[in-house]
């Protein structure tokens, strides 16, 4: 069929105010990795980056996202026309467990200097640069929604959420956006 | 120096204050205006109108005045409004800004401020002790709820809550820092100096409008060679200045949790006259500090003696700072009457600046000399060792009547203004909610932080420092560095608590102790007599402590009178406990950004929006809004749920049933863990079929269901119920973690990763059969999984009915659904193809006898009493659950059995959860048997029909039994729990 068209959730939505500009972040397809730790070197080499290993932090190569999540599970993300979907089927062989998730979550850009205090409004995490620098991710809240938080720059937030979420995550974001000037 | 006649008032002295003085604003008191300046309170604009009385008090309407001039403050609460949804009740008239339009109003008074109705209650105050409420009010109990609760809720309380809803907005923000530093007087600026200095990140709240602290009403003290308030300006310019400093005035500590958790109140638009709606009118802030350094100061005392609670009695410190801060004058002939060297200091400020100390009366007979010798200086006569007895004046104090510790010389002294110094109480309020303990510093009447529990360090005022040099001191300590050097008049020195003129037994005593909650010290003596050993006792017998200020004044003063009537030590008597808030809180800073459509998460499918656009009504399901009927134009619910149920049947339904909760189970222990989470055998389900999955919790009845089909011999896609979609995969997730951590096998949620459409009907195949691709439908049975394309979309395509017709479930990545469904819907349409909601969908499985687990069961369910026997593996081994099913009392005799029932009357539609009893003539109470789990009028049937769980229901088909109703018992058929097609015969067509 040629006019099967992708909805995304947050499409067409975007909001500035002094300091801080939202905006829903492209489709990207996503998978949700859990490997134990005598598989995550070989589950690394198959899909083309060595997965991160440390708490709250991430990689980013060849476009190819992977952030920890947990000591045994990774969120996978790149872009649609990476080929992340191919790589991944790679693993069918591997001990490992590869689910797709790419439309179970969405997610916003959150941008500016006072992004921080708009993510802090509803995220209980330290987000300093010394606690939480770039590349730092974290599977956390904002209000009563739970999100994976990536930091791309000092001032510039990846926030993911599951999709019927993310009109909460949104419209609270929204809010504090509003009153985030101290 | 003379007082001026400013515009903003006449008690304006003239070079005294740090107001701008360059424009006046405006506001109304009680309806009349009034003006102010910039910076002012209500309570300094109020005293430079020359206005001393504020208000009314709680139980015996006195007529009261200023007491403070801060968050302490018991006496001056009124009520303060922008607009009429915009008013707020209680609110302390030394806190709050004035700002250009306010409106101000005294409280608690009826039918005026000068003339107040219920004073009464002043001249019968000898017949309403402490406890008259408890002791009069018994009595008979009938009269409680009409007679006495009305009385007490409409004499009692304090200001009217608003009617409107509050247009304001609140926000909240999460804060992390190495230093928090609680107050900004001069050891809290200080120390936030110096650990910004090192490189610390810093937080300086102060609940004030400007920091400084007591230095605001100070004109003499010096800090490193300059005035103290230039070193206090310089400082936080410092501060706001430096990267990793955050400095908040108007900001109040007010609660200190575990691990450093401290929750900050910062009052961001209540001083603007026009604020920005787009900003919060408060914002919470909840820090996590490394360190806590608490530098809340110390709040003065007052003096307890008969009539100290006239208008124009107010605390020397008060007094002190409306002369020095903001420049208004008290009174023009001021008594003093204190037991502490610091209202010395104050009464010369006051003589200075053009109010005339008329005398001042100190309880102890040695005063420090040179004290003596300034007021001999200025030309003041002073009484050492002397006691003020009684006051006079109805609105306003007119005199002090002054005798000698011996009783001896008693004089009245005319007076039109009274300040009074108690001493000074530390504030350990955060110190000992952070659970740090207290010791009583006897030499000084007064307790003091001891042992920590928390990580902080307590400075200042707070930690018992009675100098500016100490103050100072203690901050350098606090954070390894040079204290700054100062020079200074003042000290703290001196105290007095209890009584300062003895027992007083006169039932007409009036020796307030809690203006607030007008408690006197004779309230305290007769709680004691009553009986009420504990200080906590005390409190809540006599109430006092209890008020909006909850003591910070009476406290130490009802603890000091109890320990004397009981003759014990006030160490042995104890404290009562210190609670959070500090001040209190409004409940829109608490809920911050919840109210409205942030209150709680509304979930929607992908098909929402199609729905709305049809006409769809939506019921709440968990977080969920899902479809629960399309009305077409002139029908009712019943109608709309008719003519779906009945086209579903004849021709086909589309169904949203994207909520369903999905998850993926992968891994080589994958079947592994399925035979151990469900009660059916999983080994033998060959990859591309589904089976109908129960899952048990270890007690052995039955906590979800769902279609699980397997995908792959590793990999299964497993459904649960909407509702219970979190929990399962939690149940799940805890016997993998906790009992099975080893096990090569993984759990993703992928609930909201498909979009699931459910076409049914016998059109079913017919409709969707253009869009498959990679697929055989042929080759499909009923319960089949296959993995291809629908609509050029990837897709799980699944054979299932929850109708009990022909029926697919289509799962698309979620992004598809909307445009699928209308693929589908273009086709179906001139097929008869009818959407339809939650209410069809449960009408038409309950003709199927199919269960809703949560209705037709209640966690006391077991597979057996809902005739699921079938689903359990007989030769498994294993199973969560599996030995729950063999207690005693699950497989004994007389349990409930789902059944179905017909009403005799086939137009009868049963209530669901009603009860069921054999014979409806039995005397009440009677005995149920079951009652009715699901209801409905089944236009398929063309009759009602029901389940039900009855004991030994499928022992008893055919009987007749009965519903008893408001209006008389319903006679009922116990029958079969398949209304349609029961031998499955469309199913597998």
């Amino acid at each position: 069929m040629d006019d099967v068209l992708q909805i995304e959730p947050l499409a067409g939505r975007r909001f500035a105010a002094t300091g801080i500009a939202l905006e829903p972040a492209p489709f990207c397809e996503r998978f949700s990795l859990r490997a134990g730790p005598e598989e995550v070197a070989e589950v690394g080499k198959e899909i083309g980056i060595a997965l991160p290993v440390k708490p709250k932090s991430s990689k980013t190569l060849k476009k190819i996202s992977a952030l920890w999540l947990g000591p045994d599970e990774w969120l996978i993300m790149a872009a649609p026309e990476t080929g992340l979907s191919a790589k991944m089927s790679k693993l069918d062989g591997t001990l490992c467990s590869a689910v797709d998730v790419s439309h179970r979550n969405t997610a916003i850009y959150v941008e500016g200097p006072n992004a921080l205090a708009v993510l802090n409004a509803g995220c209980p995490q330290n987000l300093s640069l010394t606690a939480f620098p770039k590349g730092a991710c974290s599977r956390t809240i904002i209000g009563k929604s739970e999100i994976i938080l990536l930091r791309e720059s000092p001032e510039r937030f990846r926030v993911e959420c599951w999709r019927s979420f993310s009109d909460y995550v949104w419209n609270f974001l929204v809010d504090a956006g509003k009153s985030a000037q101290i | 120096m003379s007082i001026s006649s400013a515009s903003a008032g006449a008690n304006r002295i003239k070079n005294r204050g740090r107001l701008n003085r360059a424009r006046t604003i405006s506001f109304t008191w009680d309806g009349k205006s009034l003006n102010a300046y910039d910076g002012d309170t209500l309570a300094s604009a109020l005293l430079a109108n020359g206005i001393h009385l504020t208000g009314r008090s709680f139980k015996y309407h006195r007529p009261r005045g200023i007491l403070s001039a801060g968050p302490e403050e018991p006496n001056a609460i009124v009520d303060i409004a922008r607009d009429t949804a915009r008013r707020q009740p209680n609110v302390r008239a030394t806190v709050q800004e004035v700002f250009d339009g306010m409106q101000a109003n005294s409280q608690n008074r009826f039918p005026a401020l000068i003339f107040d109705v219920g004073a009464v209650n002043d001249f019968f105050g000898p017949f309403i002790p402490a406890g008259f409420y408890y002791k009069t009010f018994m009595w008979p109990a009938s009269f409680w709820k009409h007679v006495y609760e009305p009385f007490i809720r409409r004499a009692a309380g304090l200001g009217t809550a608003p009617t409107e809803a509050d247009p304001d907005t609140y926000a909240n923000r999460y804060a992390h820092c190495d230093v928090l530093v609680a107050g900004g007087g001069p050891a809290g600026i200080a120390a936030a100096l110096a650990a910004a200095r090192k490189g610390k990140s810093v937080i300086l709240c102060d609940e004030n409008a400007d920091f400084g602290g007591h230095l605001r009403a100070d004109i003499h003290a010096q800090i490193d060679g300059q005035p103290a308030m230039d070193w206090v300006a310089s400082a936080v310019a410092e501060l706001r200045s430096l990267d990793n400093a955050t400095v908040l005035n108007r900001t109040t500590a007010f609660g200190y949790y575990t691990a450093n958790m401290v929750a900050l109140a910062e009052r961001v638009t209540d001083h603007i006259a026009d604020p920005d709606p787009e900003l919060p009118r408060e914002r919470l802030w909840q820090v996590r500090a490394g360190t806590v350094l608490i530098a809340t100061g110390a709040i003065e005392r007052h003096l307890v003696f008969h009539g100290n609670d006239r208008p124009a009695v107010m605390l020397a410190s008060a007094a002190q700072m409306f002369a020095n801060h903001f420049g208004v004058s008290i009174g023009k002939r001021v008594g003093v009457y204190t037991a502490c060297d610091s209202a010395w200091q104050a009464a010369f400020d006051l003589h200075e600046a053009g109010s005339p100390i008329a005398l001042i009366v100190d309880t102890r007979s040695e005063v420090p000399s040179q004290l003596l010798a300034k007021a001999n200086d200025l030309g003041i006569a002073v009484k050492p060792g002397h006691k003020v007895t009684a006051t006079s004046g109805r609105l306003r104090i007119s005199s002090m009547t002054v005798e000698a510790e011996n009783g001896h010389g008693k004089e009245k002294t005319p007076i039109d203004a009274l300040i009074v110094s108690g001493g000074w109480t530390p504030s350990v309020h955060l110190f000992s909610q952070s659970r740090g303990r207290l010791k009583f510093d006897a030499d000084n009447g007064r307790f003091l932080p001891d042992e920590v529990a928390e990580n902080c360090i307590c400075i200042g005022g707070c930690n018992g420092a009675m100098t500016l040099a100490d103050a100072l001191d203690d901050a350098a300590n606090a954070t390894g560095s040079k204290p700054a050097n100062c020079e200074e008049t003042g000290s703290m020195v001196g105290y007095q608590i209890g009584t300062s003129n003895g027992k007083t037994d006169s039932a007409f005593d009036k020796s307030f102790i809690d203006f607030q909650n007008d408690v006197t010290a004779k309230d305290i003596r007769l709680a004691v007599r009553e009986g009420m050993l504990s200080i906590e006792h005390v409190k809540r017998y006599t109430t006092t402590g209890m008020a909006t200020d909850q003591g910070k004044m009476s406290n130490m003063h009802g603890l000091a009178i109890a320990a004397t009537e009981l003759g014990r030590e006030i160490p042995d008597i104890g404290l009562t406990t210190f609670r959070a808030p500090y001040t209190p809180v409004t409940f829109g800073t608490i809920i911050n950004h919840a109210k409205g459509k942030l209150f709680d998460v509304t979930r929607t499918t992908p098909i929402h929006s199609w729905a709305q656009e049809h006409g769809a009504v939506f019921e709440d399901v968990g977080n969920w809004k899902r479809t629960w009927y399309f009305p077409k134009p002139g029908e009712d619910m019943q109608a709309a749920v008719n003519r779906e149920c009945a086209a579903t049947r004849n021709a086909a339904g589309i169904f949203d049933a994207s909520t369903l909760g999905k998850i993926e189970v992968v891994g080589p222990d994958a079947v592994k863990f399925m035979e151990l989470m469900y009660t059916n055998p999983w080994q033998k389900l060959a990859v591309g079929r589904c089976r109908y999955g129960i899952m048990l919790r270890e007690d052995g009845f039955i906590y979800d269901d769902g279609v699980v089909g397997r995908l792959a011999e590793d990999r299964f896609h497993v459904t649960t119920t909407t509702g219970g979609a979190p929990r399962v995969l939690n149940h799940m997730e805890d016997y993998l973690q906790t009992e099975f951590p080893d096990w090569k096998v993984w759990l993703t949620s992928t609930s909201e990763q498909w979009a699931v459409i459910a076409v049914q009907g016998p059109k079913a195949r017919e409709i969707i059969e253009p869009f498959v691709e990679d697929i055989d439908l042929d080759d499909m049975p009923h319960m089949s999984i296959r993995e291809g394309r629908f609509c050029g979309v990837r897709t799980r395509l699944m054979r299932v009915s929850f109708t009990g017709e022909l029926g697919f479930e289509i799962n698309v990545p979620a992004n598809y659904g909307r445009s699928v469904w209308e693929k589908i819907w273009e086709r179906g349409e001139p097929l008869g193809l009818t959407p339809y909601g939650t209410e069809a969908m449960h009408v038409l499985r309950a003709e199927k006898g199919f269960i809703i687990v949560g209705q037709d069961t209640d966690g006391t369910v077991t597979p057996d009493d809902a005739n699921l026997s079938w689903a359990i593996g007989k030769k498994k081994t294993d199973f969560v659950g599996i030995r729950g099913l063999k207690r005693i009392d699950l497989v004994a005799e007389g349990r409930r059995q789902l059944v179905g029932l017909k009403t005799l009357d086939p137009r009868e539609v049963l209530e669901e959860g009603a009860q069921i009893v054999e014979d409806p003539h039995q005397p009440i109470p009677m005995k149920m048997i079951g009652f009715v789990t699901s209801s409905y009028w089944s236009e398929n049937c063309g009759r009602s029909i029901a389940l039900a769980l009855i004991e030994n229901g499928r022992a008893q088909m055919g009987e007749k039994l009965h519903v008893p109703m408001a209006n008389g018992a319903i006679a009922v058929e116990v029958c079969e729990t398949v209304f349609i097609d029961p031998d499955g015969s469309k199913l597998n067509g």
